[in-house]
C-alpha cells in the first residue's frame, strides 16, 4: 500500500471505514515494524499476530459488505499485559501468572473490539504494575525508543514505548500512581488517567483497587480522546463505575482555553523538580495564557503528603488483591507437603522483590494495632488531598504541573534505591488519591534532548476542558517546532 | 429468662458453695434464599454437580469484580426488620486470610458498619435474646478431604467445590443473653421460624444452610462480669447445640471449681464422644487485617425501599403466638407448638366459626401433627368441638371423627352417626354402669372402701361394654353417686 504505518489512529480508521485501506494491511505494516525493532525495545510480551490478522480480515469483510465496523476500525492497539484477554496469556509480567490465559475479556477489550480496534499484542509492565521504569518485569525491561539506554518509565512502559516507537497507533495502560502519565511523559506521547470510575476496571488485574484506572496512550491528544470515548462509560460489572455514557471529547477539542482559569501548582515546581522540566512547565503556562487562559499560581498544600499516603494505601490494597495467587486454582504452583507450605513456596518463587516488598508493607500497615497509625492516617491524608484540590478548583478550572521530576533516567539507575524510584511519581500520585482526571502532553525536550511531559489536571469529570487545554499545548508545540507533535 | 435456668451449684474445697451461671452468645450463619450469588450471576443452588455454578467472579479470577445482589440485600433487610433491628447504611470490608476454599483469599463481609443492628428475638417462653447485628457476607467454597479419615492433616488430597463460593450469608450475632443449652435450642428454633417466615432462608442445619457457633462462658450467679469464653464449632443440629453447651459449661465449671482458669479457645464439638476439643487458642487466632472493600460502594437503602420491605413482612411467629393466645385465653408459651405447626390460622378461623377454644388447641397440638391445615374446613372443626363440649362425643370418638374429616371432609355430625357415635343417653350410661358394678362385687367393695385405684378398672370396663361411647368423666361421676359419696 505504500503508506507509513504511523498515521494517526483516527486517520487509519477513516481510511479503513471508507474502504481506502485494508485493516489487514494496517496490521501487517505494524507487525513488520514491531519485528524490525521490538527486539531492541522489548515493548511486547505476547504478540497477538494471528488474532490480529483474523480480526482485521473480519473488519475488511464487514467494510466490503457495506457495514461500519466502528470508530476505531482497523486500528491496532497495544494492551498492557494486566488487561484480561480471553485465551491470550495475561501475565502481569509475573512468573506467578506466566502461563495463565483468562477465560474472559476485560470490558475495555470488549469495547475496543466492538469499536473495530484490533488488539495487536500484550505489552510489558512492572510486575503487577508496581514500579516506575518497567524494570521490575520478570521477563526483562523495556527500553525507551528515544534512547535505548534509558527506561521508558512505568509501569505502563511497554504500551508507552509501543506507541512512541510506532508499533501501534494506540495503547492502553493502567494508572495507579502515574503508571500511564509518567511513561507517557518519558516516551513523549500523550497519556491520560481518566476520572476514577470513568473506565470500567472489570478485567484489569487489580493492583490497588481504589486508585487503579485504565486510560489511553496515544501519539496525539485527538487520538487519546478517540480512544477514551470508546472505552469510557458505565459498566454494570464494575460497582465503582460512574453511571452515564462516555463523555464526548473530540467534538469540543478545538474550542481552546479562552477565559479558562488555570493554576500552576507551586508545590510541584520546587525542590526535586529538574530546572529543565520546570522551564517546560512554565513555557506551557505561557502557551495557555497566550491562548487566552487566565494563568496564576495555585497552592494545593496537601500534595506534599501524597507520596507517603500512597505508599501506605496502595500496598495495603495490593497485599489483599495479590493474596489470591496461592497456587491453588491457577498460575504457578510449587509443590510442597502441605497446602500452607505450597502457598508459601509458590509465592516465594512467583513474586519478584518489589511485589514482595509491597505485600509486606501492606500486610504490616493493615495489622491490628497498626491500622490506625498507618492505613487510617493515610486515608485521612487522602481526604485532605481531596479537600485541597476541591478548594483549588473553586478558583481554577484546570491545574498544571510537571508529569515527572526529570526526563527518562538510565536503566539500572534507581533499581537499588526504591525511594528514589518512588519519587519519580511525586507529581502524578495526587490525582490518583483525589480520583480526578489528569493528562500528560509532550511539551518539548529537556537539556538532554529527551521528551518532557506537562500535566493538565481537572476536577472529577472535567475531561472535556482538560483535553481542550492539552490540545492547545499540542498545537503550541507544533507551531513552535514547525512540524507535527514529537514522537 | 428466669434466674435459675442454667445454673449449677458446686461445692468448693472450702466447703462453701458457688452457684454458677452459664452465659451463651450465638453466632448463626444462614444462606440467603436468593436465585443467584451475592456478587455474581451464578445460580445459588445446593447439591448441583461440583464446580458447575461458577464464573470469574466467584472463582476470584484476576481482574474480576463483585457486584452486589439486590435480592440478597432485600432478604437481609427483611430479616433485620423481623428481628426489630435498626436497618442502616452499611459498608463491606475485606477479611483477609489464606484458605484453599476461599478463592480470593479474603472474604467480603460487613465489619464495623453492618446493615442490621440492635434487635431482639422473642422466644416462646416470653424471654428475649438481644441481637447485636445481622450482617451480609459471602460464603466460601467447600473442601472435601480425601483419605486419612477426612481430616485435613492426614488427607491424601483435597477437593474443592466452588459452587458455594459467593453464596450470600447473613451472620446473626446474639448478645450473651442465653443461659442454657435448652434456651439456645429454643433460640435457634425461633430464629429458623423467623427466617422461614420472612423467606430469607430455608434454614436447614443438616444441609449446612444454617450453621451455629456458640460462645460459652460461666460465672458465679449474680456476677455482672462475663467469664472467659470459648467458641464451640461444628454444631450440626439443635441437639448437638444443646449438648455441646451443657458439656462446655460443665467443663468450665469443673476447671474453675478445681481452681484452674478457663483459657480463651475455639473448640470443636465431637458428636460421637460428646465432648469439645481444642481447635486453636486465642494466640493462634488470625489477624484478619480488615479494611473497607474498595471494589464496592457504600450500601445505603433509601427510605422507600425500607418502607416497602416493612410493609411486605408477614405476621411473625411471636406475634402469631400472642394473637392466638389472646383469642383462646391461653398464654403464648402454651400455643407455641400450634404456631410452629402453622395451625394457628386454622384455629383462629374455627374460633370465628364458633369453635371451642380449648378443644381446638388440643386437636391442633395433638391430633393434627403433620396434617396440612388447609385440608380442614374450619367450620366443620368448629362444629366438632361444639359436639364434644355438649357431651355428644367423647374425646376418643372426636379424634376418630377428626381423622375422617381430615381424610375426606364432610359433616362431623353425619360422620359420628355413621360410626355409631350418637351420644349415649344418661339412662343408657347409668344402666351400663350398674351392670358392671353388679358383675364385679369384690372390686365394688374395694371402691366403696375408698380404694381409688379401682376407679380406672370400672371406667375401663364401662368403656369396653359401650364400645368407647361412654364419657369417662360421666362414668366417674356415676360411680361416685352409686357409692353414696
Ligand atoms: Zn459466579
Amino acid at each position: 500500500m505504500g503508506e507509513r504505518p504511523n498515521l494517526a489512529a483516527t486517520e487509519i480508521a477513516a481510511a479503513v471505514r471508507a474502504g481506502e485501506r485494508r485493516a489487514a494491511d494496517v496490521v501487517d505494516e505494524h507487525l513488520a515494524v514491531i519485528r524490525e525493532r521490538d527486539g531492541e525495545i522489548h515493548a511486547f510480551l505476547t504478540l497477538m499476530d494471528e488474532h490480529a490478522r483474523s480480526a482485521a480480515e473480519g473488519i475488511d469483510r464487514r467494510v466490503a459488505a457495506g457495514e461500519d465496523p466502528g470508530p476505531l476500525a482497523g486500528v491496532p492497539v497495544a494492551l498492557k499485559d494486566n488487561l484480561c484477554t480471553r485465551g491470550v496469556p495475561t501475565t502481569c509480567s509475573s512468573r506467578i501468572l506466566e502461563h495463565w490465559r483468562p477465560p474472559y475479556d476485560a470490558t475495555v477489550v470488549s469495547r475496543l473490539v466492538a469499536a473495530g480496534a484490533v488488539p495487536i499484542g500484550k505489552t510489558n509492565l512492572d510486575e503487577f504494575a508496581m514500579g516506575s521504569s518497567t524494570e521490575n518485569s520478570a521477563f526483562g525491561p523495556t527500553r525507551n525508543p528515544h534512547d535505548t539506554g534509558r527506561v521508558p518509565g512505568g509501569s505502563s512502559g511497554g504500551s508507552a514505548a509501543a506507541v512512541a516507537a510506532g508499533f501501534a497507533p494506540l495503547g492502553l495502560g493502567s494508572d495507579t500512581g502515574g503508571s500511564i502519565r509518567q511513561p507517557a511523559g518519558l516516551c513523549g506521547v500523550v497519556g491520560v488517567k481518566p476520572t476514577y470510575g470513568m473506565v470500567s476496571r472489570y478485567g484489569l488485574v487489580a493492583f490497588a483497587s481504589s486508585l487503579d484506572q485504565i486510560g489511553p496512550l496515544a501519539p496525539t491528544v485527538a487520538d487519546a480522546a478517540a480512544l477514551l470515548e470508546v472505552i469510557a462509560g458505565h459498566d454494570p460489572l464494575d460497582s465503582t463505575s460512574i453511571p452515564g455514557p462516555a463523555p464526548a471529547l473530540r467534538a469540543s477539542l478545538d474550542q481552546g482555553v479562552d477565559g479558562l482559569r488555570v493554576g500552576v501548582i507551586t508545590e510541584l515546581l520546587g525542590e526535586g523538580i529538574a530546572p529543565d522540566v520546570r522551564a517546560r512547565v512554565e513555557a506551557a503556562a505561557d502557551a495557555l495564557a497566550a491562548a487566552g487562559a487566565k494563568v496564576e499560581e495555585a497552592s494545593v498544600p496537601a500534595v506534599g503528603f501524597g507520596l507517603s499516603a500512597y505508599y501506605l494505601i496502595a500496598p495495603a490494597e495490593a497485599s489483599s488483591n495479590l493474596a489470591r495467587y496461592d497456587g491453588v486454582r491457577y498460575g504457578l504452583r510449587v509443590e510442597a507437603p502441605t497446602t500452607g507450605a505450597m502457598n508459601v513456596a509458590t509465592r516465594t518463587a512467583g513474586f519478584g522483590p518489589e511485589v514482595k516488598r509491597r505485600i509486606m508493607m501492606g500486610s504490616f500497615v493493615l495489622s491490628s494495632g497498626y491500622y490506625d497509625a498507618y492505613y487510617g492516617k493515610a486515608q485521612k491524608v487522602r481526604t485532605l488531598i481531596i479537600r485541597d484540590f476541591a478548594a483549588a478548583y473553586e478558583t481554577f478550572d484546570l491545574l498544571v504541573c510537571p508529569t515527572t521530576p526529570t526526563t527518562a533516567f538510565p536503566l539500572g539507575a534507581k533499581v537499588s534505591d526504591p525511594l528514589a524510584m518512588y519519587l519519580s511519581d511525586v507529581c502524578t500520585i495526587p490525582s490518583n488519591l483525589s480520583g480526578d482526571p489528569a493528562i500528560s502532553v509532550p511539551f518539548g525536550r529537556g537539556d538532554d534532548g529527551l521528551p518532557v511531559g506537562v500535566q493538565v489536571l481537572a476536577p472529577a469529570l472535567g475531561e472535556a476542558p482538560m483535553f481542550r487545554a492539552a490540545a492547545v499545548l499540542e498545537h503550541a508545540m507544533a507551531g513552535a517546532a514547525g512540524e507535527g507533535p514529537s514522537r | 429468662m428466669t434466674a435459675t435456668q442454667g445454673t449449677a451449684t458446686e461445692r468448693t474445697g472450702a466447703g462453701s458453695t458457688t452457684e454458677w451461671e452459664t452465659v451463651v452468645g450465638l453466632e448463626v450463619h444462614c444462606e440467603l434464599a436468593t436465585a443467584t450469588k451475592l456478587f455474581c450471576g451464578c445460580r445459588n443452588a445446593f447439591g448441583d454437580e461440583p464446580n458447575t455454578n461458577v464464573c470469574p467472579v466467584c472463582l476470584g479470577l484476576p481482574g474480576s469484580l463483585p457486584v452486589l445482589n439486590r435480592q440478597a440485600v432485600e432478604l437481609a433487610m427483611r430479616l433485620g426488620e423481623a428481628l426489630g433491628c435498626t436497618v442502616r447504611p452499611s459498608l463491606f470490608h475485606r477479611k483477609n486470610y489464606f484458605y484453599p476454599d476461599m478463592p480470593k483469599d479474603y472474604q467480603i463481609s460487613q465489619y464495623d458498619q453492618p446493615i442490621n443492628v440492635d434487635g431482639f428475638l422473642e422466644l416462646p417462653d416470653g424471654s428475649r435474646v438481644g441481637i447485636e447485628r445481622a450482617h451480609l457476607e459471602e460464603d466460601t467454597g467447600k473442601s472435601t478431604h480425601v483419605g486419612g479419615g477426612g481430616r485435613i492433616h492426614e488427607a491424601d488430597h483435597s477437593l474443592v467445590d466452588y459452587n458455594r463460593s459467593g453464596v450470600p450469608l447473613v451472620e446473626i450475632v446474639s448478645r450473651p443473653d442465653v443461659r442454657s443449652g435448652e434456651q439456645a435450642r429454643a433460640y435457634v428454633n425461633e430464629l429458623r421460624a423467623v427466617l422461614l417466615a420472612t423467606g430469607a432462608s430455608d434454614a436447614r442445619m443438616e444441609e449446612g444452610s444454617m450453621r451455629v457457633d456458640a460462645n460459652v462462658s460461666v460465672r458465679p450467679a449474680g456476677s455482672a462480669t462475663l467469664g472467659t469464653r470459648c467458641e464451640v464449632k461444628n454444631l450440626n443440629s439443635t441437639r448437638s447445640l444443646g449438648r455441646a453447651i451443657e458439656y462446655e459449661a460443665r467443663r468450665q465449671i469443673d476447671l474453675l471449681t478445681a481452681g484452674e482458669r478457663v483459657v480463651q479457645q475455639t473448640r470443636h464439638w465431637d458428636e460421637a464422644d460428646g465432648r469439645t476439643h481444642v481447635l486453636r487458642s486465642k494466640e493462634e487466632a488470625f489477624d484478619y487485617r480488615y479494611f473497607p472493600e474498595p471494589d464496592l460502594v457504600p450500601l445505603v437503602p433509601d427510605d422507600a425501599w425500607r418502607e416497602s420491605v416493612r410493609q411486605s413482612l408477614p405476621v411473625l411467629p411471636a406475634e402469631r403466638r400472642r394473637r392466638l393466645a389472646t383469642a383462646t385465653g391461653a398464654v403464648p408459651g402454651e400455643v407455641a407448638v400450634v404456631v410452629e405447626r402453622g395451625l394457628d390460622e386454622l384455629v383462629l378461623a374455627a374460633l370465628d366459626a364458633g369453635g371451642e377454644a380449648q378443644r381446638l388447641l388440643v386437636h391442633a397440638e395433638h391430633d393434627l401433627a403433620g396434617e396440612p391445615a388447609d385440608a380442614l374446613d374450619p367450620a366443620a372443626l368448629a362444629a366438632l368441638t361444639r359436639m364434644e363440649v355438649a357431651g355428644q362425643l367423647t374425646a376418643t370418638q372426636a379424634k376418630a371423627v377428626l381423622a375422617e374429616l381430615v381424610a375426606s371432609g364432610g359433616d362431623p355430625a353425619e360422620i359420628a352417626r355413621a360410626k355409631g357415635f350418637e351420644a349415649m343417653g344418661d339412662d343408657a350410661l347409668a344402666a351400663a354402669v350398674d351392670e358392671i358394678i353388679a358383675a364385679n362385687p369384690d372390686a365394688w367393695g374395694r371402691y366403696q372402701g375408698g380404694d381409688a385405684k379401682v376407679t380406672g378398672f370400672f371406667v375401663g370396663q364401662v368403656m369396653k361394654a359401650t364400645r368407647g361411647r361412654a364419657d369417662g368423666k360421666a362414668v366417674t361421676r356415676l360411680l361416685r353417686e352409686r357409692a353414696g359419696a
